[in-house]
């Protein structure tokens, strides 16, 4: 199977600024009709193409309606010290551009048998609720969110939500002292309850511990952990398979420096957590910096596996099995 | 010109054939000579014109005789088809992908007209004509996913996705090859498969799961699966074991060329949108000896497969019964030449 998935060809149709940070941007397809069908929860990976420089594809999830194929929409929060993709899609992306993204990918689904759905959300990590709280919305389903932001200001689509959604939405202002109480709310929820957590890697660490702590089954407890893949110093590495040496620049993921070495290691989400791209390390001498989701404590510790779609290296050689 | 469906039976006098079109065009599963298992899992491409592979979902001469077939099934059991609580939207999902796949690959034979949610939904070789609104279940006369698959040929499983593993959880199983959707309905992936031999030990499942768990919207997958029949027989469940399981015991050198018949399932694999869930359309088709034997490749290697398949995988077949019969009546066939590459009949 060819790497990654089926591609979409897209037309800009609108850019919205939501707030300081985050814009909003709705893709309908270039060829009139319809976009797939997709389920709450699901992401496509976005193609940034700049002249001179090689593409850049990251992971974004879809926030439209599932019930409306006719545009997707995601929601991008700037990041001045990211790698640039974000701020590519601030500073460059405008309507009638063409685009090409991905067919949509759920790593993050609803589990249907759900009793109710009971979801946390910080920050940017509201993206895939505002699909999934449509979805069940429209089947009469029953789901109560969560949603902690820094400050009202910030509290991307918070009204949006309160308006749709009524008390069935409770907002956590930080800078007004705000707390979600997690204890109370994990220990209170009917028995078939499923639990979903988006943001910050703290919080869902956070909710999933708890959860766990306070005996939550752990098929019951989801969470949508993956991000763009962080800049980094550049770095070397040899494909010992294809026979060919690689650099990876600092504003470029060591998946990309493969792609664009010709090789292409199959991938799906682009953000540590699918497992895909796992590589095998044939050897090395110097440090891993692992930022994925997939590997256990102990595969990162043995040096033998690296995720190359977010994780970097830094030392004096690199070989890989690719 | 459409599709000259066949008036015919898959029980009783078993009138069952495939014309010699049809012959031609049967998915033979064996590109070499010999047979083990492999995960042998391909994308499902478009394949050559007339293929039973040019469209997503093949519909052949057979259709209106499976479809009374399956309808019989029904009216004896009910419990073929079910479909837990949860998955209705999987089964909207499934008749989405039908229609629109069978709308556009046969537009003489159906018809699907969408406004918004109310969807016009003609099958002319059945007579079926139906306006429903999509979603609603209260406009249809069974569920979304026993609707549409009592008009689509194969048997359908519908596997949710959750906790890195698929489960069992909705399907309509009528031409199966000896399981039972009753008896597997809610288990995951490696509770059903627990009975294939050999399989486990070369870690083929956990390899199949982790290929399947990742099978995306668009990028289809299919493999061929194989086992042999006596008699054209759709419906060969355990629920009836004892119509058909003593049929394998009436082959004689005499007949083996009109009785026994190579079943090949074409299974496919397909992400479904709305709910996540995996759709798995188990296709049937069967041939019989003398019609298999009309090419001499198939018939070549045919006798060499069988003759040489390991014991426990000849047993869990159910081929053991009759397989020194077959293997002689195919040896006739064989003159030890070379085959050609390929799974094609010459």
């Amino acid at each position: 199977m060819s790497a990654g998935t089926t591609k979409l060809d897209v037309t800009v149709a609108d850019v919205v600024p939501v707030n300081d940070l985050v814009t909003r941007f709705h893709f309908r397809p270039t060829a009139g009709g319809l976009l797939p069908t997709f389920s709450g929860g699901a992401h496509v990976v976005v193609e940034m193409r700049e002249a001179g420089r090689p593409p850049r594809l990251n992971p974004y999830s879809l926030m439209s309606s599932p019930l409306d194929t006719s545009e997707y929409t995601i929601s991008v929060r700037r990041d001045d010290v990211g790698r640039g993709g974000s701020l590519f899609m601030h500073r460059n992306v405008r309507p009638g551009d063409r685009m090409v993204v991905s067919y949509p990918v759920n790593l993050f689904s609803l589990d249907l048998r759900a009793k109710k759905h009971l979801m946390i959300a910080g920050g940017i990590g509201i993206t895939p609720f505002v699909a999934q709280t449509a979805q069940l919305a429209a089947e009469g389903g029953n789901f109560e969110l969560h949603y902690a932001c820094r400050t009202a200001s910030l509290f991307t689509y918070g009204d949006l939500l309160q308006e749709r959604y009524g008390k069935r939405i409770h907002l956590y202002h930080d800078d007004r002292g705000e707390k979600i109480m997690l204890d109370r709310l994990l220990t209170s929820q009917p028995l078939g309850t499923h639990l979903y957590v988006c943001g910050p890697a703290p919080m869902i660490n956070w909710v999933v511990g708890r959860a766990a702590e306070l005996g939550w089954p752990s098929e019951n407890v989801h969470f949508e952990h993956f991000s763009a893949p962080q800049p980094g110093l550049p770095f070397d590495a040899t494909l010992a398979v294809s026979g060919k040496t690689i650099h990876v620049g600092e504003q470029q993921s060591l998946l990309e420096a493969i792609e664009a070495a010709g090789v292409d290691p199959p991938y799906l989400c682009r953000g540590g957590v699918c497992g895909q791209c796992e590589t095998n390390v044939i050897s090395y001498d110097g440090k891993f910096l692992h930022n994925d989701h997939w590997l256990s404590e102990e595969e990162h510790r043995s040096g033998c596996k690296i995720m190359p779609c977010v994780s970097r290296f830094e030392g004096k050689s690199l070989v890989l099995e690719r | 010109m459409g599709i000259q469906f066949r008036k015919e039976t898959f029980r009783d006098d078993f009138s069952f054939k495939n014309s010699p079109e049809h012959v031609r065009r049967f998915p033979f599963p064996f590109h070499e000579d010999s047979y083990m298992y492999a995960v042998n899992i391909e994308p499902h491409k478009p394949g050559p014109k007339g293929s039973v592979l040019e469209f997503p979902f093949d519909v052949d001469e057979h259709y209106v005789s499976e479809m009374e077939d399956r309808a019989l099934v029904l009216a004896e059991d009910p419990l073929r088809c079910q479909s837990l609580p949860h998955m209705t939207l999987a089964g909207w999902d499934l008749l989405e992908l039908l229609m629109v796949s069978m709308a556009e690959s046969y537009p003489e034979h159906f018809t699907l007209t969408r406004d918004g949610d109310t969807w016009h939904w003609i099958n002319r070789p059945l007579g079926i004509d139906d306006t429903f609104v999509f979603g609603d279940t209260s406009t249809l006369p069974y569920g979304p996913m026993e609707y549409i698959t009592r008009q689509s040929q194969g048997d359908y499983c519908i596997l949710d996705q959750r906790d890195g593993n698929l489960w069992m959880d909705a399907g309509i199983v009528t031409t199966q090859a000896d399981w039972s959707l009753d008896f597997d309905i809610g288990m995951n992936f490696f509770e059903w498969h627990a009975p294939v031999p050999l399989a486990h030990e070369k870690g083929i499942f956990t390899r199949a799961l982790k290929f399947l768990l990742n099978v995306q919207q668009g990028q289809p997958a299919r493999r061929l699966n194989w086992t042999m029949t006596i008699n054209p027989r759709l419906d060969t469940s355990p629920e009836n074991y004892h119509k058909w399981g003593p049929d394998r015991t009436t082959v004689t050198p005499e007949n083996v060329g009109d009785k026994v018949h190579l079943r090949v399932e074409l299974q496919t694999f397909w992400r479904l949108p709305r709910s996540n869930a995996l759709v798995f359309p188990i296709r049937c088709y069967l041939i019989k000896m003398d019609e298999l034997a009309t090419s001499p490749k198939w018939a070549k290697r045919l006798h060499r497969v069988i003759r040489d398949l390991p014991e426990e995988l000849a047993t869990y077949k159910g081929l053991t019964r009759y397989r020194p019969t077959l293997v002689e009546w195919l040896s006739k066939y064989d003159d030890g030449g070379v085959t050609s590459p390929g799974f094609g009949p010459d």
